[in-house]
């Protein structure tokens, strides 16, 4: 998730992009026949990402597979899925590729994928990943994806000293989540450190629809896209709390990239960050320590519910033996359980199979995957509508849309809600 | 015994002059034929079928038009298409005629101020964008600046205001092509004959009226020309937009340009990026085809 960071120089290589893809896959393209080795698209390229897609790197080279890296920085995956489609309408698809939300089934649909049932059954992923996981990795009851992790997105990450400072507790309500802001701000600070960025803004009103309805509420209207519920009192409402907790970023917040809004909690001078759990990254770069240097916690209100993102692994189908077998191998080392906590550790999530001792995570981690267990047991494990697991892209980006403005303008929240419902009904026709 | 093989020689040289021409545009002529025309019509054809993330070859029909035209970012981008195109070509083609009038009195230094004006058209958009994007950020630039010097007072929040960010992104593209366009009407200005303005002079005419009456109708085929680049310039803002507000906040200053990018690539709606990529080329059409006409069409009049 770090990608979705966009410096200048990324937003300029994002515009050159159309211009640099033909060259680049041609290059590709000739590389890409020598034997005994893997080919993987992904756009992990940052700090701890790139460690953990190392650590799977590792484990091929003990099974004697080759790695050969196919990086694509920058734009939350959207250059690395611009190239994947002209490789795939080229004809000369990559051995595996990590994608998010619906890319998956929408490449299934297409029959580009090879079928990972017998690794599955093998590895008895039915049982041992969660529903709401499968909804992704499954396509016609097929796993066609081998999922890597559970991020969570509803997580207030917070400075202890600062809390200590203005003897704010830990909020279990939103309203004292809202009290403590507004402490924060009274005594000079920012309350909400905010990246005013579309994706940003839609992760934290997906946390205030939330709080605001419940899990069955967000569930009717950020997955089931129920015209009802999308123009309902209750999103009125969520659109009012969203406006009341806006009121606790600083004014200079919009184009800023996530991280640097995470920066602001670090040094002391904001209160919370509304953000994923990859936020954990920066500050475990930063040498502090969960529980003592920084707090992290449910989002209040939200508790009993976790919105999840989760990468998953697609296989390519080249219609060749040996890349075949390479693919099973590289399927049966993603869902085990010793590669599972691996991987989270370095990329600050927690393992999407729901039967591994959580001893080895930190506390954050220890905490969320036993949030996420319990949420895929109560069915309150829900897709993030802000990181395309509520919806398919088209829907996602037109929510975007009008958070976006609501949260730049001074749209009032039953026009808020009324234009989302039109806005999804539109993207989804 | 010499003749023959020299007409020989003169016959093949004709052919081969009559031929070479041709020979050597035609691999262009066909690239161009497949590449640019090919394609205007594959993505015509693209804006009336059901592509998603891929293209797909099934008639949908106006589907895709209806969607394009329904959607809540397209009107922002044609509203602010329209207050950027305007205010940007009104604004370099005065402030181009200005400076060009102002450096055409035979003043000291005019090459080095000519070359100064001129520079920031050599700087690319992206550039242009992200050094406008951290002056006009109110946390670094302009008003961190005037904060630090003691004026604690001033405030110059435009890039991060949705309502204004777009005039923002008018400032830059304007501070870049206004010494092109300058450089337009310098030489236009001095193709002017001088007698006639020394006649005027004689006659006592003031020079404003000079100006007004017998230079700046004489320089009607600059201001087209001044025209027809900026319109274009502007229709096709994307680098400038993408390095300094990113479409942001929200998508207040999206623009048709970077709404067709959006929807291609991050949006997975093909279809519709197509319309509205072939709703900008007709735009653009309507504005250079009668400029061309008019421009090809004049030797042989």
């Amino acid at each position: 998730m770090r990608a979705m960071t966009t410096t200048p120089s990324q937003r300029l290589a994002r515009g050159l992009l159309p211009l640099t893809l033909m060259l680049s896959t041609a290059t590709f393209a000739q590389d890409a026949t020598s034997g005994g080795e893997v080919e993987v698209l992904n756009w992990w390229t940052s700090g701890g990402e790139a460690k953990a897609l190392g650590a799977l790197k590792d484990e091929l080279a003990d099974d004697g597979i080759g790695w050969q890296n196919m990086p694509v920085a920058g734009g939350a995956g959207t250059n690395a899925m611009a190239v994947l489609r002209s490789r795939i309408t080229s004809n000369n698809p990559p051995t595996a590729a990590q994608v998010l939300g619906y890319d998956a089934q929408d490449w299934a649909d297409r029959d580009a994928l090879s079928s990972l049932d017998d690794v599955a059954e093998a590895g008895n992923w039915d049982e041992v990943f969660p529903q709401p996981i499968q909804r992704f990795a499954k396509s016609d009851g097929h796993w066609i994806a081998a999922p890597f992790e559970i991020h969570s997105t509803n997580w207030v990450w917070a400075n202890t000293s600062m809390m200590e400072a203005l003897g704010i507790e830990q909020p279990e309500t939103w309203d004292d989540f809202i009290a403590s802001l507004k402490t924060a701000q009274e005594a000079g600070h920012t309350g909400l450190a905010y990246g005013g960025q579309p994706w940003q803004d839609a992760t934290v009103f997906e946390n205030v629809v939330l709080a605001t309805g419940g899990a069955d509420f967000y569930r009717q209207a950020m997955i089931d896209l129920d015209p009802e519920a999308l123009d309902s009192d209750t999103m009125v409402e969520s659109f009012e709390n969203f406006r009341e907790l806006l009121q606790y970023k600083d004014d200079n917040s919009p184009g800023r990239d996530w991280n640097l809004a995470t920066a602001m909690v670090i040094n002391g001078d904001a209160l919370y960050q509304i953000m994923g759990d990859w936020a954990k990254g920066e500050f475990l770069n930063a040498d502090l320590t969960p529980g003592e240097d920084f707090m992290c916690f449910r989002t209040p209100g939200t508790q009993e519910a976790v919105t999840f993102n989760s990468d998953l692994m697609i296989m390519f189908d080249t219609g060749d033996e040996q890349q075949q077998s390479m693919q099973r191998t590289m399927a049966e080392i993603i869902g085990s359980p010793e590669f599972q906590i691996t991987f989270s550790q370095f990329k600050g999530s927690v393992p999407a199979r729901n039967d591994l001792p959580s001893d080895e995570l930190d506390a954050c981690a220890q905490r969320g995957y036993e949030q996420a267990k319990a949420a895929a047991d109560s069915d309150t494990l829900l897709g993030s509508m802000a990181h395309g697991y509520a919806a398919p892209a088209s829907v996602k980006n037109a929510v975007f849309d009008i958070v976006s403005s609501f949260v730049n303008g001074n749209m009032p929240s039953d026009v808020a809600a009324e234009q989302l419902a039109m806005a999804v009904q539109g993207a989804s026709s | 015994m010499s003749k023959p093989p020299s007409s020989r020689g003169a016959g093949a040289r004709e052919r081969l002059q009559h031929w070479l021409p041709k020979l050597v545009l035609s691999p262009s002529f066909v690239l161009v034929l497949f590449f640019v025309y090919g394609f205007i019509l594959w993505t015509s054809y693209i804006s009336f079928s059901d592509s998603g993330m891929l293209p797909d070859y099934t008639w949908a029909g106006t589907r895709q038009w209806s969607r394009l035209w329904s959607s809540w970012t397209w009107g922002i981008a044609l509203h602010n298409i329209w207050v950027f195109g305007l205010l940007y070509i009104v604004s370099c083609t005065l402030l181009g005629l200005l400076l060009a009038i102002l450096l055409d009195q035979r003043i000291r230094a005019e090459g080095t101020l000519r070359t100064i004006y001129l520079y920031p058209m050599a700087l690319s958009f992206i550039v242009t964008g992200t050094a406008w994007q951290w002056f006009l950020n109110p946390g670094l630039g302009l008003e961190r600046t005037m904060h630090s010097l003691g004026w604690e007072s001033f405030s110059f929040n435009w890039l991060i205001d949705a309502n204004m960010a777009i005039y923002t992104v008018v400032i830059a593209a304007v501070w870049q092509a206004t010494g092109f366009i300058m450089a337009m009407f310098l030489a236009g200005l001095r193709g002017i004959d001088g007698e006639m303005i020394k006649a005027a002079q004689i006659d006592g005419a003031p020079t404003w009226k000079i100006y007004l009456r017998i230079v700046i109708p004489q320089l009607r085929p600059v201001f087209l020309s001044a025209i027809v680049v900026l319109a274009h310039l502007a229709i096709k803002s994307f680098d400038l937009i993408v390095a300094m507000t990113g479409g942001g906040p929200g998508n207040a200053t999206a623009v048709p340009a970077t709404f067709m990018y959006s929807y291609a690539f991050s949006r997975n709606e093909m279809g519709i990026a197509a319309a509205s990529a072939v709703f900008m080329l007709a735009v653009i059409a309507a504005l250079i085809i009668p400029y061309l006409y008019s421009e090809l069409r004049e030797p042989r009049s």
